[in-house]
């Protein structure tokens, strides 16, 4: 096989074996980097140099047998992570020049277990979309259908990893960015309990819901990658000391016995048709493998949407107030006074779709309106956990769709925000109860893939991973690939 | 302006004056709130201030374990309830010295709730003062203006230092009353050891909110802030000026408008900050970077264990304990070092304590004051006052030469017995050494004995004067008195 | 419209944003859109429900007082846009 058709786990026993080098495997995907990119715009910055140095380096560490768990294992990042010497933009104007003196905790543990970065992907603007089209860079094009979005806001990782750019990226998800894009592009994404992953380093969006995880094409190499990203951080106040279980060692599991719930929300009016029948048949071939299904009943579904467009919005607000154009990102020309400084910076600096989650946020926690709109979608909030506690008594996962549809066209959407957030309305439910989620490839539909959805209770990373794996073996969807990029 | 210089004349007995305080008082950790950069003072711009207090991308606050301690530690001493339970919330502004657009604070769930504590009125009388709540912050850093062209500098050194802010309940009814207020709990967080108190450098602040209304009107007047107010003589002044310019508009058929006003040293008057009142929504919510501080029994009986005695029971102590004067013993309290001190120096002395705390209070403080140094600073230790008070009771040495010899340990020439010995200062005692020099003054001055056995008693004086002088003032002047009487009446 | 004009004027100010004119109408627009629909939360009762702040239930962490951050100011400082001797510059503050 090609190397860059190989998962990070065949790369790695390939390396053990000295099939190859990490140089080779590296320069490979630079190449094939250089030669698709200019179509995709997956990529906000490539680190070729430092790639290919890393890459020597690995070799070299390799040879004398002291090496990480990724030694010279290829990976890119989204461009939301903090990485000292290299610019980290968060796909915004406000940060088109900013270079981080420190790199955030979840790059520290890569580039401690020998990983070796290839570049930082394009994403929505401050991770704030569902399609990629609010990055300042430009949107991705998804490398099923050059014509849509590969999802948002991870949509640069999740094209990179489908178009084999790269076999691993890193992401994040407050609303369903990573889990939404990953099934958009046939990738497997999942998001861990919040507080799995340290925030570190990790530019906020919305500091209660936001959560790293990875997108890969394999459940085999998720769990190999979350097991070096998990931790605790003592730098991040709700990064959780829980125990890191071997991730790899639990995808051998069986199914035999394992409880999974049907939303029955989930199959209302809303969700394609064709894609109601790809979830049943996923479900379909679970129950073969001896999990049992039953309905279970997430009754505030259906406001899971609103409570997280004041929740979000409200944190991200306030997250956003740092960048005044004082002390780093951009900065007006020529200031009449301090006010024109920073309502002009801000003004520049953002895109549209952020002023107005800044806007919308700022509203709701306005003197007069704050109980009504933030206080009240706390208690909501309150409520769709409830919802999901019930239903974690009865069953071990909750299974469903990713999406309501396959990927949209690029510009589709922009025109009217109601319609983009409610593209997330099966996976925000997650973040707003802090659980663990994954999507993995489960159909294609008129040429577009899409994705299989399941949430568990916190800290069932093990489980999901399991389930994902397990699935993987009797199906071949994440085997596909788009056809030219194969 | 004229309200000021009118001061009081225009029937003031007929308003009553609400004020209210909001203390700022630094911790005196190592550390700053939320991040491991230094608390010290005065280092060159920015260089104390790292990413976390910067508010760079990504970067997240954890809390300083001392600070909770520091602030249970007040909420104990002022007899208030400590939150099991609390949360701290953004205060979202734009303002360049502070760096993430919102300040870390408290705003429901303080750590401290309901305290009191005791200031003596006008009349001399304990008055119960409520304390509504203190709850953690973060401090901001500073703007620079001089030298600097069309343009501020920033220095945000100071910002993410911790701040406990003290607010009152608006029981004080005048600008001394405030003003006693504030010395106490600067006299407290001194003793407890959270904060250095020292006003110059701003770890010791206070706002003032002030109205007046009409005496027995129950409804509160229209209250203004005054921001900012950073030595006693300051919070005095301005509240009084204040007091007098609301007094006047209201008498004058005004109403008084509700605003933040900065007091001005230099003109000795307060005016309107209208920039700072420009739409002022602070959209306060929790902080969800930030977990719920939990404190438990354990906890708060731990750090109960470390509190200090404290200013009051001090000073009730020092006066049925030591027999000290309350007024003096109100001194010697006033700050944890200089009760310390007292209670050493009278350990280590014979002596009355009375006469211990005359001494500190009279030529020690001044000596302090004049060179400008605290305490803790003295250049004579506690055993050296005790050691030369020892003396002067026990008639080796006279009041007069004490001074001397408290001049001589001042400049470091060692305990009073040595210096009474190097300089030969012992007092005569010896009668017949005494009758030599009486006898020779008595010979060399006829004329004022014929006098004072004529009657002029007064002379006594004069007599006792030059036989001081003949000794250079070692003769005891007691036993000085007794033989010139008995020796001029022969 | 849910949101009027001055509404919005007023939010812009509050979050330090300058929009230009066609930016503005359709600001008015979509923010009032966004407002229609997360008024829907309001028909749900939730009167003895208690608020969640945080996915999480559990107490804040305490950090050891200790000085842990050494002085990189000139390394943070390349990224500042306006700098004079270490200070950052910001056009004139009047109080």
């Amino acid at each position: 096989m090609e190397l860059h058709a190989q998962t990070l786990t065949d790369l790695q026993a390939g390396l053990e074996r000295g099939d190859f080098s990490s140089v080779e495997i590296t320069q490979a995907l630079l190449d094939r980097i250089a030669k698709f990119d200019t179509d995709l715009n997956a990529f906000i910055t490539v680190t070729s140099e430092r790639a290919l140095a890393a890459a020597k380096r690995a070799d070299e560490v390799r040879s004398s047998g002291d090496n990480g768990v990724l030694c010279g294992l290829p990976i890119v990042h989204k461009d939301i992570f903090c990485t000292r010497d290299v610019t980290t933009t968060c796909g915004s104007r406000m940060l088109e020049n900013f270079v981080s003196p420190y790199d955030a905790t979840v790059v520290e543990r890569f580039a401690d277990a020998g990983a070796v970065v290839l570049g930082k992907t394009n994403m929505d603007e401050f991770a704030m979309g569902s399609s990629n089209e609010t990055s300042f860079f430009g949107p991705v094009k998804n490398p099923w259908n050059l014509e849509c979005s590969p999802g948002g806001s991870s949509g640069g990782s999740a094209t990179a990893v489908a178009a084999r750019l790269a076999p691993a990226a890193t992401g994040t998800d407050t609303g369903g960015s990573i889990r939404q894009p990953a099934a958009l592009t046939n990738t497997i994404g999942i998001k861990p309990t919040y507080g799995r992953v340290s925030r570190y380093g990790m530019i906020a969006f919305a500091s209660s819901l936001d959560q790293a995880g990875v997108i890969t094409r394999s459940a085999a190499d998720a769990a190999l990658l979350l097991g070096v990203m998990a931790g605790f951080d003592s730098r991040d106040s709700t990064s959780i000391d829980h125990p890191v279980p071997d991730y790899v060692a639990g995808l051998n599991g069986s199914l035999d016995g394992l409880r999974v719930g049907i939303v029955r929300q989930h199959f209302d009016e809303g969700l394609d048709a064709a894609c109601a029948d790809a979830v049943r048949e996923s479900l379909g071939v679970l129950e073969a493998q001896g999990a049992t299904l039953s309905e279970v009943d997430l009754p505030n579904l259906d406001y899971c949407v609103p409570t997280y467009y004041v929740v979000a919005p409200a944190e991200c607000s306030s997250n956003l107030s740092r960048f005044d154009g004082v002390r780093f990102g951009h900065r007006a020309a020529d200031p009449k006074d301090l006010l024109d400084l920073y309502c002009r910076s801000r003004g520049e600096g953002f895109g549209a779709e952020v002023k107005r989650r800044i806007m919308t946020g700022t509203y709701v926690l306005s003197a007069g309106y704050y109980d009504a709109y933030y206080l009240k979608a706390q208690k909501v909030r309150q409520l769709i956990c409830q919802d999901f506690k019930r239903a974690f008594a009865d069953v071990d996962v909750i299974a469903g769709p990713t999406t309501p549809t396959p990927a949209f066209k690029l510009g589709d959407k922009t025109d009217d925000p109601i319609t983009m957030y409610l593209n997330d309305i099966y996976t925000i439910g997650a973040n707003l109860a802090g659980l663990p989620a994954m999507s993995v490839p489960c159909g294609i539909i008129d040429g577009l893939p899409i994705g299989l959805h399941m949430v568990g209770p916190h800290w069932a990373e093990e489980t999901l991973l399991c389930t994902a794996h397990q699935f993987a073996r009797q199906t071949d969807w994440h085997m596909r690939s788009p056809e030219a990029y194969r | 302006m004229s309200a000021a210089k009118n001061n009081g004349t225009r029937g003031n007995g007929r308003w009553e004056v609400v004020i209210g305080l909001e203390v700022h008082t630094q911790l005196a950790t190592q550390s700053k709130i939320f991040s491991g950069a230094s608390t010290a003072y005065g280092a060159a711009p920015n260089t104390q201030a790292c990413l976390v207090d910067l508010g760079y991308p990504g970067v997240l606050p954890v809390l300083n374990e001392q600070v909770v301690r520091m602030a249970t530690k007040f909420g104990l001493a002022v007899n208030a309830t400590v939150a099991r339970r609390s949360i701290f919330a953004r205060k979202n502004y734009f303002y360049p010295d502070l760096p993430k657009g919102y300040q870390i604070s408290q705003y429901e769930l303080p750590i401290v709730e309901h305290g009191e504590l005791l200031i003596e009125d006008q009349s001399g009388n304990d008055k119960r003062i409520g304390i509504t709540r203190a709850h953690l912050e973060e401090d901001a850093g500073k703007s620079i203006h001089e030298g600097l062209d069309r343009s501020s500098g920033i220095d945000l050194n100071r910002a993410g230092t911790p701040l406990l802010e003290i607010v009152s309940e608006p029981d004080l009814r005048s600008a001394k009353e405030a003003v006693a207020y504030m010395r106490k709990i600067h006299s407290i967080v001194r003793y407890l050891d959270i904060s250095d108190g020292n006003m110059q450098e701003g770890s010791f602040r206070c706002d003032a909110n002030v109205s007046v209304r009409l005496r027995g009107q129950e409804e509160l007047g229209t209250r203004t802030e005054l921001k900012n107010l950073n030595s006693f003589r300051f919070v005095e002044k301005a509240i009084n000026f204040e007091i007098e310019r609301q007094i006047e508009v209201l008498e004058d058929g005004g109403e008084v408008t509700q605003e933040t006003r900065l007091y001005d040293s230099d003109k000795d008057e307060t005016r309107s900050m209208r920039s700072k009142e420009e739409a002022n929504d602070y959209r306060y919510f929790p902080d969800p970077d930030l977990l719920p501080i939990e404190i438990d029994e354990a906890f708060i009986d731990a750090v109960r264990n470390t509190l200090p005695e404290l200013p009051d029971a001090k000073r009730q102590r020092f006066v049925s304990d030591y027999g000290v004067k309350a007024e003096d013993a109100g001194i010697l309290t006033a700050s944890r070092s200089l009760a310390d001190y007292f209670e050493a120096s009278s350990k280590f002395s014979d002596v009355k304590p009375q006469l211990v705390a005359n001494w500190i209070i009279g030529d020690l403080s001044a000596a302090l004051n004049k060179a400008g140094l605290d305490i803790r600073e003295s250049r004579i230790a506690p055993e050296q006052l005790g050691g030369l008070l020892n003396r002067v009771v026990d008639n080796t040495i006279s009041g007069k030469i004490a001074k001397e010899v408290f001049d001589a340990m001042w400049m470091g020439e060692g305990s009073a017995d040595d210096i009474i010995e190097s300089r030969g200062l012992k007092q005569i005692t010896d009668t017949s050494a005494i009758e030599v020099v009486i006898d020779k003054v008595i010979e060399a001055n006829p004329r004022q004995v014929a006098d004072y056995k004529s009657g002029k008693d007064k002379l006594i004086g004069y007599f006792v004067g030059q036989v001081m002088k003949e000794t250079m003032g070692k003769a005891n002047p007691a036993v000085v008195n007794e033989i010139l009487k008995q020796k001029l009446s022969e | 419209m849910s949101l009027d004009k001055d509404q919005v004027q007023h939010i812009a100010m509050l979050a330090r944003l300058r929009l230009a004119d066609e930016e503005f109408t359709e600001t008015v627009d979509k923010l009032s859109r966004i407002v229609d629909f997360v008024d829907q939360l309001a028909a749900l009762p939730t009167d003895d429900v208690m608020p969640m702040a945080h996915p999480l239930n559990q107490a804040q962490r305490l950090r050891a007082d200790a000085v842990t951050e050494a002085d990189d100011r000139d390394h943070i400082q390349q990224n500042a846009p306006s700098v004079a001797d270490g200070l950052y510059l910001v056009p004139k503050v009047i109080d």
